[in-house]
């Protein structure tokens, strides 16, 4: 049930008293270790020991992805290297990646949220625990992997992929929790209904899904179809990874683990903070994070807080679905993406006019990404075989910068709509 | 020797033929043969004219993709063979043809057939050797 009762049924108070001092320690040592942020408190005025109240939080400058590529690969680490022990990455615009970097104790304290995730699922020891997240630089699989290992939870590293694998595990392992984005959940749903197999007959108990959107809809056609209990994950590489927040089973928002993070919702225009219960951007600040300590993150997610008691027992906070992002960003089959990452593939082509069109659907349950590219004169051959090859490597080029393969589609110049100012470049035609 | 051909990226919509011929039609550009490569996603229209320097400029002008590729016209003997003679020549000396289409009306007593090759002074070198016949551009467009 609880992982650790004690932090996760903290009264607020004293919750408050532990974050405040936490973030007094995080704040000095960005400063201390840190010049990015020692210039950033600078250039506002502010020295570590004016943080004396939580409320002294929203003096604090935000850091944004943008920080995170701008001092690349390893500029905001606040260890030297020789104490981190791994790296994650997430793809980024110009080939070059988002990297995020734990020490030891990061691990052990990622480790022990994710176990707090999977308690709050019902999940113990006694589980086999299907992690279907891609392992790698993505956090998801290894994320999810450590923390079900400290459990003590029996780990089933399958990985993204291979439908038929999955199923014949499911069923030889006796698998009782699922890990995978609710997308590829409800793939795996489909196909089992293909491969005859009754779900009523398998032991699966919980799936936790995250990683991309869903709705509550969503949930009851997992729930029926695979016949589990479905549960919201939210995490972000730049935070720590998977494990941020977890819904429990009264299935009423996601449990923000407090003692490592203050969660913020703040007016994305005007940036100032907002109440409980009001819409807004998300914003995180780690409290005990040592490799990558990150001060008022701009997640971009849009949410609501709830601060009122939950039935579960845990005290604290809870975030409802993320609805929506104040970027451009799409999640397709769990990866981010955003359009100005095919803008650089094309520019860097030169083959194709940067005019172009993400078509975004969902086929059955998986999403498909189709690019449409204005083919450029230069470019144009009167042999069908040279055209083929350009959306080849094209295709060849944005799986290796996005990890996702997409379907080419060349289009005449001129044809895709130019609009005033903010060009159109994503139609999502999926209904989640 | 050597004819021009005139190639246009159409995707594969409805209308876009028309609107290509519409074009050259307004234009007095009259079509002598023409043939349609085709992928799911779109084809490649070839098109030998009568004016093709005007057709390059008029497509172009019309918004549409556009290039001009040199190709040969060959006669062919219009009888059982005919056509396997011509493509034995080119085997024997390994020229490799991109793609090939009939004309749409006769020349003479010989077919006439646009081929496209990537060593194009060689196989006119070859052919001729061969006494095939290959009709100069002027002839061509004037047909």
């Amino acid at each position: 049930m609880y992982w650790q009762k004690e932090y996760e049924t903290m009264p607020r108070e004293k919750l408050k008293e532990l974050q405040l001092a936490r973030l007094q320690q995080t704040v000095r040592r960005v400063y201390e270790n840190v010049p990015f942020y020692r210039q950033k408190l600078r250039a506002a005025g502010i020295e570590p020991g004016d943080i004396k109240s939580l409320s002294d939080l929203n003096k604090l400058p935000f850091t944004t992805k943008q920080d995170l590529r701008d001092n690349y690969p390893f500029g905001l680490f606040a260890v030297p290297l020789d104490q981190v022990v791994r790296l994650h990455a997430s793809s980024g615009t110009t080939g070059k990646p988002t990297v995020v970097g734990y020490t030891k104790n990061d691990i052990t304290t990622w480790s022990d949220l994710m176990a707090r995730a999977l308690a709050m699922a019902g999940g113990t020891k006694k589980d086999v625990v299907q992690n279907a997240y891609g392992y790698g630089l993505f956090t998801g699989g290894l994320g999810i992997h450590y923390g079900a290992e400290r459990m003590g939870a029996t780990v089933v590293p399958v990985s993204g992929g291979n439908t038929p694998r999955q199923l014949m595990l499911m069923q030889d392992f006796g698998t009782t929790i699922l890990t995978c984005t609710p997308s590829y959940a409800l793939y795996l749903s489909e196909e089992m209904v293909s491969a005859g197999i009754d779900p009523r007959k398998l032991k699966l108990r919980v799936g936790i899904f995250g990683a991309e959107p869903w709705s509550e809809r969503m949930r009851e056609q997992l729930e029926a179809k695979l016949n589990l209990t479905a549960l919201d994950i939210y995490g972000l590489s730049e935070v720590i990874g998977p494990g941020v927040a977890m819904e429990c089973l009264e299935k009423k928002g996601m449990h923000i683990f407090e003692d490592h993070f203050i969660a913020e919702i703040i007016d994305p225009d005007t940036e100032e903070p907002l109440p409980y219960g009001k819409q807004g951007e998300l914003v995180i600040t780690s409290l005990t994070k040592e490799a990558l300590p990150i001060i008022r993150y701009r997640t971009r997610d849009i949410t609501v807080l709830n601060c009122s008691p939950c039935d579960c027992g845990r005290t604290f906070v809870r975030m409802q679905r993320v609805t929506g992002r104040t970027d451009d960003m799409l999640i397709i089959r769990g990866v981010n993406v955003f359009p100005s990452q095919i803008e650089s593939v094309l520019l860097e082509f030169g083959d194709t006019e940067p005019h172009y069109l993400l078509v975004v659907d969902r086929k059955g349950a998986l999403d498909d990404l189709e690019i449409w590219v204005e083919l450029s004169d230069k470019f144009f051959s009167d042999k069908v075989r040279a055209l083929e090859e350009l959306e080849e490597k094209l295709r060849a080029r944005i799986l290796s910068v996005l990890g996702i393969s997409a379907r080419i589609k060349l289009v005449e110049p001129r044809t895709i709509p130019r609009s005033e100012g903010k060009a159109k470049r994503v139609v999502d035609k999926r209904e989640i | 020797m050597k004819v021009k051909q005139i190639s246009v990226f159409l995707e594969n919509k409805s209308g876009r033929l028309a609107q290509v011929t519409k074009v050259l039609g307004q234009n007095g550009i009259n079509i002598r043969a023409l043939s349609i490569a085709d992928t799911t996603d779109f084809g490649i229209l070839r098109l030998i004219v009568n004016n093709p320097d005007a057709a390059y400029r008029v497509l172009k002008e019309a918004g549409f993709t556009v290039s001009t590729t040199e190709v040969i016209a060959v006669e062919v003997k219009d009888e059982p063979g005919g056509l396997s003679k011509v493509l034995e020549i080119l085997r024997e000396v390994n020229i490799n043809i991109e793609y090939l289409y009939a004309f749409l009306q006769k020349a003479t007593n010989a077919a006439l057939v646009v081929f496209r090759v990537e060593q194009l002074d060689e196989a006119i070198e070859v052919l001729q050797k061969n006494n095939v016949s290959i009709l100069q551009g002027d002839r061509v467009y004037a047909l």
